[in-house]
């Protein structure tokens, strides 16, 4: 069976691989044991001596992403040969042991458009493990930092603003802090409702089922959905990993799933809990018409770590966003209050 | 458990290491003050297994994160919370939403100090058996809008124990437990702060002799709509000191504490069955005792806005209800010779004061009546007959045996 199994990849492998290189797989001992390795090398999963993901991976990306500081995210999935995530009817893939999702940020115009950091969450028999490695000077491997770090870096964003920050790479706990669900760690972006192929036959890993699920908006493309939709597409992303009743945030009672009904738990006239200082002297998370008076919003556009939301993975306003968001509290009817 | 005798300690990590079993409990030092301590620390904090104790340098640690632990059964151990000890001063805090953040079970913090943090104190959530111990959480400037919210601050969690713990400057709440059930907070201090203790959306607490002075409010009993857990009740407030709280409010506006006159001693919203007793009240402006409705619109049906069974028994009254700092309150003082009485009830829900002091109600006979037609008059609230009194709170051997 398993001879099968490995067979039917490599025919697979040769069937997509224009690449005459070896087809080289990663590590499998490595990603399923329990080592947390000090060099990135040592999972196989790029070419050696670059940070460019073997062929053998899957490349992704997502309809409406995370936003991280303006940072270019390459993303690619692994599954050993043969294993397959089924995915459920509500667009959650069921990993297999020996998944490894990878996801390296960079920015183009920032040395030379090579990643700063990868980060893998690696599906293992005892769960999900969160390991985030920084890039080596010279660019052809990466060391674990599992207490994070900071990094300066400069870039400039899509409207041409020039940023100079100091990159926060999270550390191992505050992976966990965004990718968890009842106390344990679980993947956030690859749902099937967000991940885009393009074009790519994703079956090797993914069997679908028969219903068709309907893809999430992109926040920033019009045509893909109704303001509404994009707004409410974009929260899901950028705050439910914490905002959900088993997420990091869950005393909030602020809950904003792409499946949440948009009432007073989705912050609509609703009363700071614990806002501190993030409530910014206002009365509700968001008020109707009023976006000036929203604190929602005076928290995603602060820098401040007392008032800033998200609370880790942000150094930067993300301008675009938040003036979708204030878009659509602007038009969102006062009746609805 | 501790193993007396190194031979036998060898002999226990020669046969962990061939079971590959937990090793045997060992001390993590970390060094305050080299370039890389709040990497370090982040480090030994990841790094810890259960049983082990991270041991924080004496000095102070400039730290530019916040720090987290996720670990079962560690033991975050300065070397004191005072001058001299182990102080980690977040004042150049660039990322996280508190100091410290704390998500596994049974862990006891102690003998260290949190200063300055831009968002919470510590937090811990979801941390069962927690223990604070013998920890100073400081705003260092004093009572300041821009502080942070909480000084410590456990939520969701089940079985709390802060004991001799010392909190400056919160703008919210100094020692806050929220949606928690069974918890005990004693011996400590909480000064300066926009609310000294508050206890919020929880059940089954004792708060006793502790001292809350110079707060906006000294002790808040909370309870709050829109929330996972709700339902606030079974809370014992004893033995405390509480007094002089009459630093303005400074939190700001939007959150409920905002909403605290200046000058309440104990403040209890929307619970049932608390007890106020044994407690001594002194120069609190407003009151002593205030017993209130929660009076904001709300759209949860399942939310209960009344006081009930609130009892308020052998207290002693030292002055207050001379600086009513609500609104008419001066006019009420003024026609009623200068002060008000101690005890203040919105008029809603039901309490009853056994204390041989004046109560002032404003008979608003529930929360949908507006403040304005507040008919201010004295009641006699000790009729009626109390409810049994509640049980103490009994927390697990191992959290009592870790203060010991």
């Amino acid at each position: 069976m398993r001879r099968i199994a490995a067979a039917l990849a490599a025919a697979l492998l040769c069937a997509g691989g224009a690449s005459p290189a070896p087809h080289l797989l990663p590590d499998q001992a490595v990603i399923d044991g329990p080592a947390m390795p000090a060099k990135l090398s040592a999972f196989g999963l790029f070419k050696p001596g670059t940070s460019e993901p073997l062929p053998a991976l899957l490349p992704y990306s997502l309809h409406t992403p995370l936003f991280s500081d303006y940072a270019e995210k390459h993303r690619a999935i692994w599954m050993p040969p043969g294993a397959n995530a089924p995915v459920g009817r509500d667009g959650v893939p069921d990993f297999p042991v020996g998944t490894v999702i990878v996801k390296s940020f960079g920015w183009p115009d920032w040395n030379g458009g090579r990643p700063v950091e990868t980060r893998l969450l690696i599906r293992r028999a005892s769960g999900w493990t969160a390991l985030p490695y920084i890039w080596d000077a010279d660019g052809k491997d990466a060391s674990l930092a599992i207490a994070g770090r900071r990094i300066p870096v400069r870039f400039k964003s899509p409207d041409g603003t020039s940023y100079s920050i100091n990159y926060a790479v999270p550390n191992k706990n505050q992976c966990k802090e965004c990718h968890s669900l009842k106390g344990e760690i679980v993947p956030i972006g690859p749902k099937a409702n967000n991940l885009d192929f393009n074009g790519a036959d994703s079956s090797r890993f993914f069997s679908y089922p028969a219903m068709r699920i309907a893809p999430m908006p992109r926040w920033d493309d019009p045509k893909s959905g109704s303001l509404h939709d994009r707004a409410r597409a974009y929260l899901a992303v950028n705050c439910a990993h914490c905002h959900n009743p088993e997420g990091s945030a869950s005393n909030s009672g602020l809950f904003l799933r792409w499946t949440d009904p948009v009432n007073v738990n989705y912050g609509i006239g609703k009363r700071p809990t614990a806002a501190g200082r993030g409530s910014g002297g206002m009365d509700f998370a968001v008020a109707p018409g009023d976006p000036a008076h929203s604190f929602l919003l005076y928290r995603l556009e602060s820098l401040d770590p007392g008032i800033a939301m998200p609370e880790v993975g942000r150094s930067t306003v993300h301008r675009e966003g938040a003036a979708l968001l204030r878009q659509w509290i602007a038009e969102m009817p006062k009746a609805s209050h | 458990m501790r193993f007396p005798g190194l031979r036998h300690a060898a002999t226990l990590c020669i046969v962990a290491a061939f079971t590959a079993g937990p090793a045997a409990a060992k001390t993590i030092s970390v060094k305050a003050g080299t370039p890389d301590a709040n990497e370090k620390l982040q480090e030994a904090l990841i790094l810890a297994e259960p049983g082990d104790t991270v041991q924080l340098g004496a000095g102070t640690w400039t730290l530019t994160d916040g720090l987290s632990l996720d670990v079962a059964n560690v033991t975050v151990r300065g070397a004191g919370a005072g001058e001299g000890g182990s102080i980690l001063d977040f004042s150049g805090q660039q990322g996280a939403g508190e100091g410290l953040l704390v998500t596994s079970d049974d862990v006891l913090l102690t003998d260290f100090a949190v200063i300055n943090t831009k968002g919470d104190g510590i937090k811990s959530k979801g941390a069962d058996r927690i223990v604070y111990h013998q920890l100073r959480v400081e705003w260092t400037g004093g009572p300041k809008s821009t502080n942070g919210a909480y000084g410590v601050y456990p939520v969701e969690s089940t079985d709390v124990l802060i004991d001799s713990v010392f909190v400056r400057g919160a703008s919210d709440a100094g020692i806050y437990v929220g949606q928690s059930k069974n918890i005990v907070v004693r011996d400590s201090i909480a000064t300066e702060n926009v609310a000294g203790i508050e206890i919020e959306n929880s059940f089954d607490a004792d708060v006793h002799d502790n001292i809350a002075t110079r707060n906006t409010g000294g002790i808040l009993v909370f309870d709050l709509p829109s929330l996972p857990q709700q339902g606030g009740h079974n809370v014992r407030v004893f033995e405390n000191v509480v007094n002089d709280n009459n630093t303005a409010n400074f939190a700001p506006a939007g959150n409920i504490v905002a909403s605290v006159p200046t000058g309440t001693g104990v403040l209890v919203m929307a619970n049932r069955n608390v007890e106020v007793f044994g407690n001594v009240f002194d120069q609190n402006g407003t009151a002593n005792v205030m017993i209130v409705g929660y009076r904001y619109e709300h759209k949860d049906p399942k939310y209960q806005p009344l006081p009930k069974a609130i009892v308020v028994r052998g207290n002693q009254h030292g002055k207050a209800g001379y600086a009513p700092a609500f609104e008419g309150g001066g006019m009420i003082a003024a026609a009623m010779g200068g002060a008000i009485p101690p005890v203040l009830w919105d008029g809603a829900g039901d309490a009853i004061v056994l204390d041989k002091v004046g109560v002032l109600s404003l008979n608003l006979p529930d929360v949908k009546t507006p403040r304005s037609e507040a008919k201010p008059t004295p009641v006699d609230l000790s009729r009626a007959t109390p409810p049994a009194a509640l049980p103490a709170i009994n927390l697990p051997d191992s959290m009592e045996a870790k203060v010991k």
